[in-house]
C-alpha cells in the first residue's frame, strides 16, 4: 500500500554568491544542500514531527513539499503521484488536499484584507465561487473557536493565538487531507500554545488528516507525534515512531538534544551531554559523519566514512556508524550518576 | 495592543486620522479651496480672463478688480482662478498617467523574471536619464507648444518615480511570508498580484502622488513662463509670471497672481502628503500606544 | 548590618498615556535582588516584562510615567540621578543582553574593535584593552580568543555571538547583568551551554543577573529566586525551589501545569489556562486574575488581594492565602 506522502532520498540546493561570471553563466554558482538526501513516510490520519535547531533544514524541507521550493533531486509523492517538477497548472488542484500553516501567524496574513476574506479565499482561489461564503466563513470561525464578529477584523487587530486560529482556519477550509504546520506554537504563551495543539488533534480527529509538524520543541513532540525525524544541517539523522526516539535513540545527536531539554523542576536530574563547539556552517559540511565535530563519542572513521541510512526492524531508522558502541559507553556513566 | 473594534471602511478611517492631525487638516483644507476654486473657476470668475478691456490696464486691486489688471487690461484675480485650473488640469492627468503605467511597470519588474526586470531598470535609467526641463522644451520646440505636449512629456519622465517605488516594494512584499502563504493555497500570479501586492503598494504610492503635484504643477509654471507651455492667452500661472515679470516696475499684481498660488499649492500638498505618510499604514495609525 | 541589595524595586507603578487611555501597565511591583544572586522573572505576554526593564534601565518611552514607587540600585534611587548620572551607570554598573544576538553588534567593525571600544572608560594601553577583550572571549567560551578578535560579527554564529554579547556585557564587571531572553533565539543544545556558562561567570564575577524568561525550565535550571508577573503585577514570588515545587498563586499553579515538560503521561489533550489577560486600560477591581481562576471566592472580585505568606515562606497575593479563608 502507498503511504500518504513518501519522500524518497530528498534534496533541496541554493546557488548562493553569484557574481558577474556566474550571471552570465561563465562560472556555476556556489550551491548549499539545505536538504540533503531525505527519506520518509506520511500515512494518512499520522502526525509527523520533523524536530531540528533553526538552520537544519526542516523549513525547507516543508517547503518543498508544499511545492514552494523545487527539490533538486529525489522524489516526493502524494498518493503515489510524483510532486516534484509538477507544474504549478497541475499542482494547484493538489493543493486542495495538501496545505500549510506558517511559522509568522500575523505575516502570514494578507495585511489589507478582513478576516472574512481571508478565510474564504481558498474557495475563491479554486474556484468553488459559488458557495455561501457568509455561511462559510461562519462555519470556519466557529470550527477554530472564533467570535464571529472577527469576521470583519484586520489581522494587526489580532493577537498571535488569534491570528494562528485564522492561520488552522484557512489551511482547513478545504478539507485538506495533509497539513503541513511550520512552527505552530512559535511566539504563543505556555498558557495557550495547549489551545492551538488540542484544536489541530481535535480537527485531525474529526478531519482524520495527516499533520507534519515542524518544531523545535520537543515537549511538544512528545505529546501530539506518532513519528519523530530529528534533521541535523539539512540530513535526517534518526527517524522512527516518538516512543522509540524518546526511550532509545540512535544518534548521538538527539540524545543531546533529549538531554538538552531544560525541565521546569529545579531538582531535576540533569543528564547533560555537553556538545562540542558550535554547529558547523552548511556552506562548509564535515565530512565522513556531520555530527563528528562536536559528537562525544566520535570514532576515528566518523571524520572519513559518511554512514549510511539505516532501517532496523521497527521501521527506526537512523544515520550514525556505532549506534551500539556509544549506547553501551553511555550507560556506566549513568549508573554512576 | 488595539482591542477597539473598528468597522469603518479603510478610506473613511484614513479621513478620520487625517483631520486629528493639524498639519493634515491644513493641508486636506487648502488642497480642497484649490481643487474647488479649479473645478468651479467658470462660474466664480468675476470676469472673462482673456476678455481685453485696454481703458482699465494696469490698474491697482480695487473692488471691482481684486487684484488689478494686467498691460491689456484683463482682470488679474480672474486669470489666476483659471491659471489654477490649467495647472490642474496638467498635473492630475499626468499623475494619473505616470502613477498607472510606473505601476504596471514596477509591479511587472519587482515581480517578473530577473531579465525582465534588469530591462525595466534600463528603461527607467534611460529616462531618468533626460533631464525633465531640457527633454520637454526640446520636444516642444520640435511640435510646438500645447497642454497635451506638456502633458506628455511630464508623464514621461514622471513613470520612473513611480515605477521604482513600486518595483522595491513589490520586490519586499514578493518575499513576505503572506505572499507564499497565498501560494501555497494556488494563488495565481494575477491575483497576488492584483489582491495583494496593489493594495499595499498603492499607500505609498499616494503619498508620493501627493507631494509631486507640485513639482509638476511648478513645471508646467515653468515651462508657461518660457512660453512653451500653455498657449496664450489662455491664463497659466507660469505666464501670469511672465507677464509680471516685465510689468514688475508699473505693478507687482500679475507676479504675486502667479507666485502666491504656487506657494500655496506647494504647500497645501505637502502637508497633506506628509500627514498621508502616517495614516496610509494600518498598523501605523493609531500610534502613540504602547511601543 | 546587611549591604543594600544590587537592585531594590519598591511599589513600582508605571502606566502609558495611550489614544484610549491610560494603559496601567505596572502595579505595585516590588523585587529586591540581593547581592551575588540570580533572580528571574516569569510572565507571559502583556505582563509588563519589557516595561519593567526600561524602566530599571531608565529608558521608557516618551509616553510612559512612573507614577509611584522608586528603584534603589545599591541603596541609591535611579529616579534622582541626572542622565549623565546614569549613562555612567548604564555599561558599567548595570549591562544587558538582549533576545536577538544576531542585531547586537554593529556589522562593520570587528568584534575586537568592539570590544575595545566600549572599555573607553579605562585608562589602559590599547594593547592591554585587547588583552581583557581576549580574556573575556576565553571566559565565555570561545576559542582562539585572539585570532577570533579580528573577525566581524556575520563570521561568528549565532550562539558565538550571544556569549560576545555577554563577554561585553560583563567586560566592565557590573554589579548588576540584565538578560531578557538571552536563550530564546538559540537552539536547545546551545541554550543549555549558554545557561551553565552563565552560572559559572556570574560566579567568578560575582555579580547579580536578572534574568528574564518565559520558558519554565531554564528559569529551574539556572535561578536562586524567582518572580512570576501577570498583566502588570508580581503576583508571587520565593525561591525558585518553593515557586516550582509548591506554587501558592492559582496562576503559578496553571502555568506550570500549562508546560508540557512538566507532563509525563502522553497526551493528546493538553492543559490550558482559558480566558484572556485583562484590559490594562480598565482594570476592573478585584484580583487581576479572577476572570480566569478556577478558584475563585466572592472576595476576589471585589478587593485586590495582599501579599500573604505561603505554607513554604514566600509570598504570593492571592486572597486563598489568608488564614482564615485557609481555616475554612
Amino acid at each position: 500500500m502507498t503511504a500518504l506522502l513518501e519522500i524518497d532520498d530528498v534534496a533541496v540546493r541554493f546557488a548562493v554568491r553569484s557574481n558577474l561570471l556566474t550571471e552570465i553563466g561563465l562560472m556555476p554558482p556556489a550551491v548549499i544542500e539545505a536538504v540533503s538526501g531525505v527519506s520518509l513516510k506520511i500515512e494518512a490520519g499520522e502526525t509527523y514531527g520533523i524536530v531540528g535547531e533553526s538552520g537544519s533544514g526542516k523549513t525547507t524541507l516543508a517547503r518543498a513539499v508544499a511545492g514552494l521550493h523545487h527539490a533538486s533531486a529525489g522524489s516526493i509523492r502524494y498518493k503515489g503521484t510524483e510532486l516534484r517538477g509538477l507544474p504549478e497548472s497541475r499542482f494547484r488542484p493538489l493543493r486542495r488536499d495538501i496545505v500549510m500553516m506558517f511559522q509568522d501567524p500575523v505575516g502570514s496574513l494578507s495585511p489589507r484584507l478582513t478576516i472574512k476574506s481571508l478565510i474564504t479565499e481558498p474557495f475563491r482561489i479554486q474556484g468553488m465561487k459559488d458557495r455561501d461564503m457568509e455561511a462559510e466563513a461562519a462555519r470556519l470561525l466557529s470550527m477554530v473557536g472564533l467570535p464571529q464578529e472577527f469576521a470583519g477584523r484586520h489581522p494587526h487587530q489580532l493577537s498571535g493565538g488569534q491570528a494562528r486560529r485564522v492561520g488552522v482556519a484557512r489551511a482547513l477550509a478545504l478539507d485538506p487531507k495533509l497539513l503541513i504546520a511550520d512552527e505552530p506554537t512559535a511566539g504563543l504563551d505556555v498558557s495557550i500554545q495547549g489551545e492551538m495543539l488540542n484544536l489541530l488533534a481535535r480537527l485531525q480527529d474529526e478531519l482524520g488528516l495527516a499533520i507534519m509538524i515542524i518544531t523545535h520543541n520537543l515537549n511538544v513532540v512528545r505529546h501530539i507525534t506518532d513519528r519523530v525525524g530529528i534533521m541535523y544541517l539539512g540530513k535526517l539523522v534518526e527517524e522512527g515512531p516518538t516512543e522509540d526516539i524518546f526511550s532509545s535513540p540512535l544518534h548521538p545527536y538527539t540524545l543531546a538534544l533529549l538531554a538538552a531539554n531544560p525541565e521546569p523542576n529545579p531538582d531535576a536530574e540533569l543528564q547533560r551531554i555537553e556538545l562540542q563547539g558550535e554547529p558547523p556552517s552548511i556552506l562548509n559540511r564535515p565530512t565522513g559523519c556531520e555530527f563528528h565535530t562536536r559528537c562525544p563519542f566520535a570514532q576515528a572513521d566518523c571524520e572519513a566514512d559518511t554512514p549510511v541510512w539505516t532501517a532496523t526492524s521497527t521501521a527506526h531508522n537512523h544515520r550514525c556508524h556505532f549506534p551500539e558502541i556509544w549506547n553501551e559507553q553511555r550507560q556506566p556513566t549513568e549508573h554512576a550518576n | 495592543m488595539e482591542q477597539t473594534l473598528k468597522t469603518r471602511g479603510e478610506t473613511a478611517q484614513i479621513f478620520h486620522h487625517l483631520v486629528r492631525d493639524p498639519l493634515g487638516l491644513v493641508g486636506l483644507a487648502i488642497v480642497s479651496i484649490i481643487l474647488l476654486s479649479a473645478l468651479f473657476a467658470d462660474q466664480i470668475v468675476p470676469y472673462d480672463p482673456v476678455a481685453l478691456n485696454i481703458p482699465d490696464r494696469l490698474q491697482g486691486p480695487s473692488l471691482t478688480h481684486l487684484l488689478g489688471t494686467d498691460q491689456l487690461g484683463r482682470d488679474t484675480f480672474s486669470r489666476m482662478l483659471m491659471g489654477g485650473r490649467v495647472a490642474l488640469q496638467v498635473a492630475l492627468p499626468t499623475i494619473a498617467g505616470a502613477m498607472s503605467l510606473g505601476l504596471l511597470l514596477g509591479m511587472i519588474a519587482g515581480y517578473g523574471p530577473r531579465w525582465l526586470d534588469n530591462l525595466i531598470l534600463l528603461f527607467f535609467d534611460t529616462i531618468r536619464s533626460f533631464p525633465t526641463v531640457m527633454f520637454a522644451l526640446a520636444v516642444v520646440a520640435l511640435v510646438g507648444p500645447s497642454l497635451n505636449t506638456v502633458i506628455l512629456v511630464i508623464m514621461a519622465t514622471s513613470i520612473p518615480t513611480y515605477g521604482r517605488v513600486v518595483r522595491t516594494l513589490t520586490l519586499s512584499l514578493k518575499s513576505a511570508e503572506f505572499i507564499t502563504a497565498e501560494k501555497a493555497l494556488g494563488a495565481t500570479n494575477s491575483r497576488i498580484l492584483g489582491v495583494h501586492i496593489l493594495p499595499n503598494v498603492l499607500g505609498p504610492m499616494a503619498v508620493i502622488a501627493a507631494m509631486d503635484i507640485p513639482t509638476i504643477v511648478g513645471l508646467e509654471a515653468g515651462l508657461s513662463f518660457l512660453g512653451m507651455g500653455v498657449k496664450p492667452p489662455t491664463p497659466s500661472w507660469g505666464s501670469l509670471l511672465n507677464d509680471g515679470y516685465s510689468l514688475i516696475r508699473n505693478t507687482p499684481w500679475p507676479i504675486i497672481a502667479g507666485g502666491l498660488p504656487l506657494i500655496i499649492t506647494t504647500l497645501g500638498f505637502t502637508f497633506l502628503g506628509e500627514a498621508l505618510r502616517d495614516v496610509v499604514d494600518p498598523k501605523l495609525r493609531g500610534r502613540g500606544g504602547k511601543k | 548590618m546587611m549591604a543594600a541589595p544590587v537592585l531594590d524595586i519598591q511599589n513600582l507603578s508605571v502606566r502609558y498615556t495611550t489614544e484610549r487611555g491610560n494603559l496601567q501597565a505596572l502595579r505595585g511591583v516590588n523585587l529586591t535582588i540581593p547581592e551575588k544572586s540570580i533572580v528571574g522573572i516569569v510572565g507571559e505576554s502583556g505582563c509588563g516584562k519589557s516595561t519593567l526593564i526600561s524602566t530599571i534601565i531608565q529608558l521608557l518611552a516618551n509616553n510612559a510615567k512612573i507614577t509611584s514607587g522608586d528603584i534603589l540600585f545599591k541603596g541609591e534611587s535611579l529616579l534622582d540621578k541626572s542622565e549623565k548620572q546614569l549613562r555612567g551607570l548604564r555599561g558599567t554598573e548595570m549591562s544587558m543582553v538582549f533576545q536577538d544576538p544576531m542585531q547586537t553588534h554593529n556589522p562593520v567593525l570587528t568584534i575586537g574593535r568592539q570590544m575595545i571600544d566600549i572599555q573607553y572608560r579605562d585608562p589602559l594601553s590599547k594593547a592591554d584593552k585587547r588583552q581583557r577583550a581576549a580574556e573575556m572571549l576565553t571566559l565565555v567560551g570561545i576559542p582562539d580568543a585572539n585570532q577570533r578578535l579580528d573577525q566581524f560579527p556575520h563570521e561568528f554564529s549565532g550562539g558565538m555571538r550571544q556569549r560576545i554579547a555577554i563577554a561585553m556585557a560583563l567586560m566592565a564587571q557590573p554589579s548588576l547583568l540584565i538578560a531578557d531572553e538571552p536563550t530564546t533565539a538559540l537552539d536547545a543544545t546551545l541554550e543549555v551551554q549558554i545557561i551553565k556558562r552563565l552560572r559559572e561567570l556570574q560566579a567568578e564575577i560575582g555579580c547579580s543577573i536578572l534574568f528574564i524568561s518565559h520558558h519554565l525550565g531554564v528559569i529551574a535550571e539556572l535561578c536562586d529566586s524567582v518572580i512570576v508577573m501577570y498583566a502588570g503585577e508580581a503576583i508571587e514570588q520565593g525561591s525558585v525551589r518553593d515557586v516550582f515545587h509548591t506554587p501558592a498563586h492559582p496562576y503559578t499553579r496553571a502555568l506550570l501545569q500549562c508546560d508540557p515538560g512538566n507532563i509525563k503521561e502522553k497526551t493528546r489533550n493538553l492543559p490550558t489556562i482559558p480566558g484572556e489577560i485583562p484590559d490594562l486600560v480598565n482594570l476592573s477591581p478585584g484580583c487581576i486574575f479572577q476572570s480566569r481562576c478556577a478558584q475563585t471566592i466572592p472576595q476576589c472580585a471585589v478587593a485586590h488581594p495582599e501579599f500573604h505568606t505561603s505554607k513554604t515562606g514566600h509570598v504570593a497575593a492571592c486572597h486563598l492565602l489568608q488564614p482564615e479563608v485557609q481555616a475554612q
